[in-house]
């Protein structure tokens, strides 16, 4: 079987894949990184997020060969090393953004990559930006509200005022 | 009341482990030597099997095993069992065809699973199954329930029938009298769309046996794993409850689906015997469509009759519903006690009668989704009260006010069989008409006319019954099992405590929620208390968590536990402090003598507990733990009014939601945060439903929605921020005087959209619409309305289910001036 090797949560990992492995299985089988999930078969749902080299990818749309010599960053990479949450995990705990928590990885990872490159989205803009998180649970509405709280202490505000957001 | 107790928006202490990709998932579970199972499920809704050839597939790479349908009769298991038993008007009991794990002999809906690979790794049992040559002789299928009714082709041919029963509730004769003295009758048929529950995390077990101790374990993907231990150990394996644990680890998400017993759970607890290694399985979405129990599926014909003041004098129902192809665990009650029951809504309707028919279909089994017969009553109700508003010219706020129970009329017993303890409707219908700005809609629905697009209010009053359920009761009524609930309190010895609680959390946030009860009741830091749940083998009993009834039920139990520890520690207190025990009280974590300054912080009694060395030990056991059982007296009835608003674009039929206003009484809140998310997510199923989600079959009995390419899952961008708030009137006959919360988004929003999307449409003479609103269905509807329109116009309303962009192109061209005109009064 092929070897492949990628840095995944800043560790060198390697190992034998068949050609078909997706990364997704890779990550959680090879790995044993079962933080990222697999919720359905056709790439719609986006349990399975991960960052390569950066950007948000569907984990079960590739296979893991196609990510050899790849950074990858999983949901056991956001938080600091000593356990303490990153700002954007933070705050979906400040929100309740969670609930069962399949989909959460998922919705993080998805969300830093908006915030990376949307620093101060709005409301619409991030709802439209989870089009490929699927969430049975929350109804969305505190994951949105997290998402923005984020956004807006990553860029050093407050948070926004959510009273007056639901009033509009 | 101490930090962090109940009525606080504590931060839930699950959060860091599915924050950080720690969760303990049961596909994140693998036991060594594990194998892993693939099951070749049917691709035809009806067939009879003429040959099975499993000899190429058996020796494929990595097969261990394959079994067939044989293999288990063989071995003499039983099939999946049905847990409620209804009896028809006639006296007959219902129906009630063997289930088995696998087929034997015919197929009876797409995705019964017909054999089982078992390989070292997933992806062989995939190809070998591959490899499996079945032989299907296709039958014609029973889909529409109807024809089902009619005749053959018979799901279970030894019934010779599809129905399952025909069972009714309600005086028949007062509702006949009742009509007959009608100034109006309104009627109205309606489908209550199929749905699919689809938590993110699909179904996975894993199967594993211990040969040297005789020990079964099951890891399962289970809303109640004391259950599935009853069910699968007493009926189906005839394994003695302590040779098997099952463990329901964390859990994706549930909504009702993952309360039934499933066969592919039964299959790896028996076959982990056989081959004396560990078998594994993982559900793939696709085949979660095939094999999870689907929701709702109710076909109604229902007639309102009115006085000459529009007050309800009696209701009419009869309703279809559709069990699928076998009996899942729960179904039979579904339709019945838990539908039927809650007709009367808010409201003092005198005389009521439902008759109900299940009918067997060649589908997926339908079993309880997230409200379960509720969401069905509700809707039916809230849309015949709608249009008896529109037929009297009342508004519908007005014609519910005149109909509804008053507060001091509670405790109120309906004509279908409950008695409601305690509500205030008018409380809360007031509450969401100004949350909502109900007069200013005018306003907004002038200014959206001007933008071309109608808006239209919908109102919906919900009620609910939870708390499921006394015992003896439900037994009467047919239920084979009780519906208690348990709760074990220990208090270690330096006085952290462990809870042990037979309810499940795979969302609901029970391990923070709990841990505030206790911390309450208790006097003691949040921090110090832990809440274990999920495992037969350490939680002493329990039936597990649905119908919004783990506060009420399991709350009410660990309040009734932690007050027997308090009883305890009275005694041990008193004869530290040299007093009587019934002079000492337990305020703010510490035992006082009434009336003096000895006090005894509850630490101490704790430690003196499992250190006895000064201690009434004649009298007294040691330690400091209790379990208490804790059966209802009645179910808990949560109530609440919604307002949504729609805009409708009368070009393309698309639907938005604007605005959507809960109000709800669930009686005493433990976290505010928390109950606001379970309605928030209640509210998106129920929105779902009537907006975008159907789960369909086509005439051959092929599931036509069965990804999510196909069925709609609500996303992020189809809801706008929703509006909830409380009203509180107290549960009167539980100790915490809550009544539950998890299942009124789901139930009372159905109607809201549905009602809202009429009032918009009602200008051009649209009376009635089906769930859910897909563009091409609204345009149809609008077309249909008037017919003369257009040619295209009527092409669209006789095929309804036509996709909008291509049959609402010429359309467009043609009818615009005309259609605008009719909507705005323009030309």
């Amino acid at each position: 079987m092929p070897q492949v090797s990628m840095t995944v949560n800043g560790k060198r990992m390697a190992g034998e894949v068949e050609g078909r492995t997706l990364l997704v299985e890779f990550l959680r089988e090879n790995l044993r990184l079962t933080g990222t999930h697999v919720g359905c078969d056709t790439s719609q749902c986006g349990a399975c997020v991960v960052h390569v080299n950066g950007d948000s990818v569907k984990s079960c749309s590739i296979l893991a060969l196609a990510a050899d010599g790849a950074e990858v960053t999983t949901i056991e990479g956001m938080a600091a090393a000593d356990g303490a949450l990153s700002q954007l995990q933070e705050a979906f705990r400040d929100y309740h953004g969670l609930q069962c928590g399949f989909c959460t990885p998922g919705m993080i990872m998805s969300a830093a990559d908006l915030i990376k490159s949307n620093p101060n989205p709005t409301e619409t803009e991030v709802r439209e930006w989870l089009e490929g998180n699927i969430c049975r649970c929350t109804g969305y509405q505190n994951i949105v509200k997290a998402i923005l709280a984020a956004a807006a202490r990553m860029r050093g505000e407050a948070d926004p005022d959510f009273a007056a957001f639901a009033a509009e | 009341m101490p930090k962090d107790g109940i009525g606080e928006s504590v931060k839930r202490r699950e959060d860091q482990r599915f924050l950080t990709g720690a969760g303990n998932y049961t596909d994140d579970i693998n036991r060594p030597n594990q194998t892993y199972v693939y099951f070749l499920r049917s691709p035809s809704a009806h067939g009879r099997i003429r040959s099975l050839d499993i000899a190429a597939a058996s020796a494929a790479p990595g097969v261990v095993k394959i079994f067939t349908g044989d293999d288990m009769a063989a071995a003499g298991l039983g099939g999946l069992p049905c847990g409620w038993e209804i009896t028809s008007t006639d006296g007959s009991k219902m129906a009630e065809p063997p289930h088995p794990i696998l087929a034997q002999g015919k197929v009876r809906h797409v995705g019964d699973p017909i054999v089982a690979v078992v390989a070292e790794t997933r992806e062989q049992a995939k190809d070998a199954a591959e490899m499996v040559a079945v032989d299907i002789e296709e039958l014609s299928a029973a889909v529409d329930m109807s024809a089902a009714l009619q005749g053959a082709p018979f799901v279970h041919d030894e019934l010779e029938s599809n129905l399952c029963y025909d069972w009714s509730l309600g005086d028949k004769d007062a509702t006949e009298a009742a009509f007959a003295g009608a100034a109006r009758v309104v009627s109205i048929e309606i489908v209550n769309n199929r749905l699919v529950a689809n938590p993110m995390e699909p179904r996975s077990a894993i199967g594993e046996y211990e040969a040297a101790t005789d020990q079964h374990t099951l890891y399962t993907t289970s809303q109640n794993p004391h259950v599935i231990r009853l069910l699968m150990g007493a009926f189906v394996l005839s394994i003695p409850e302590h040779k098997l644990r099952v463990v329901a680890p964390d859990v994706g998400g549930g909504f009702g689906s993952k309360i039934f017993h499933y066969a592919e759970e039964a299959f790896v607890t028996w076959a982990s015997k056989q081959i004396k290694r560990p078998i594994k399985w993982t559900s793939d979405r696709s085949e979660a469509f095939v094999s999870d129990a689907q929701g709702r599926d109710h076909v109604t014909k229902a007639e309102l009759a009115l006085d000459a003041d529009a007050k309800f004098l009696g209701l009419r129902v009869d309703t279809m519903a559709n069990m699928g192809a076998y009996l899942s665990t729960f179904a039979p009650a579904v339709p019945t006690w838990l539908y039927a029951t809650l007709l009367a809504g808010q409201y003092q309707t005198p005389a009521i009668h439902a008759r109900v028919r299940a009918v067997f279909t060649n589908t997926v089994a339908v079993d309880a989704y997230r409200g379960a017969g509720r969401p069905e009553a509700t809707y039916l109700l809230e849309r015949i009260v709608e249009q008896a508003a529109r037929e009297t010219g009342l508004s519908p706020f007005e014609i519910r006010r005149r109909n509804f129970i008053q507060k001091e009329q509670f405790p109120y017993p309906t004509p279908v069989a409950v008695e409601y303890d305690i509500g205030d409707y008018e409380a809360t219908l007031s509450k969401v008409e100004k949350m909502a700005d109900v007069a200013g809609f005018p306003a907004r629905k002038a200014e959206a006319a001007a933008r071309g697009k109608l808006r239209g209010l919908g109102l919906s009053c919900y009620i609910e019954a939870c708390g499921i359920a006394p015992s003896a009761l439900v037994g009467a009524l047919g239920a084979r099992a009780a519906l208690y609930e348990v709760a074990t309190v220990r208090v270690n010895p330096t006085g952290s405590i462990s809870v042990f609680t037979g309810t499940h959390s795979h969302g609901q946030g029970h391990e923070t929620t709990f841990a505030q009860v206790v911390a309450d009741r208790l006097g003691v830091p949040f921090e110090q208390v832990e809440i274990v749940h999920g495992d037969t083998d350490r939680i002493p009993f329990g039936m597990g968590t649905y119908g919004s009834r783990s506060l009420a039920v399991g709350g009410a139990a660990l309040a009734k536990a932690v007050d027997k520890v308090i009883e305890k520690g009275k005694k041990i207190a008193a004869h530290l402090m040299e007093a009587s025990a019934q002079d000492v009280v337990y305020e703010d974590g510490a035992f006082k003598v009434a009336g003096t300054d000895k006090s005894i912080p509850f630490g101490q009694v704790a430690l003196t507990a499992y250190v006895p060395h000064q201690y009434p030990i004649e009298e007294l056991e040691p330690g400091l733990e209790e379990t208490a059982f804790y059966d209802p007296k009645n179910f808990t009835y949560p109530a609440g009014s919604y307002v949504c608003e729609v805009e409708i674009d009368p070009e393309t039929g698309a639907v938005e939601i604007c605005n959507f206003c809960a109000a709800d009484d669930f009686g005493n809140i433990v976290n505010p945060m928390i109950v606001e998310g379970q309605v928030h997510g209640g509210l998106a199923q129920g929105l779902g439903q009537a907006l975008v989600e159907n789960c369909a079959y086509d005439e051959t009995g092929q599931l036509v929605s069965g990804s999510f390419m196909d069925y709609a899952m609500p996303r992020a961008d189809l809801f706008p921020t929703f509006k909830v708030d409380t009203e509180t009137t107290a549960c009167t006959h539980n100790p915490l005087g809550v009544k539950g919360c998890g299942e009124a988004g789901a139930i009372g929003s159905p109607p809201a959209l549905i009602n809202a999307a009429l009032d918009a449409l009602s200008p051009l003479g649209v009376k009635h619409i089906e769930m859910p609103l897909a563009p091409s269905r609204v345009w149809a509807a609008i077309a249909a309305a008037k017919p003369s329109e257009g040619a295209a116009a009527a092409t669209m309303a006789a095929t309804p289910t036509a996709a909008p962009t291509s049959a609402a192109e010429p359309a467009k061209s043609e009818s615009k001036p005309g259609l605008m005109g009719r909507i705005f009064g323009r030309s």
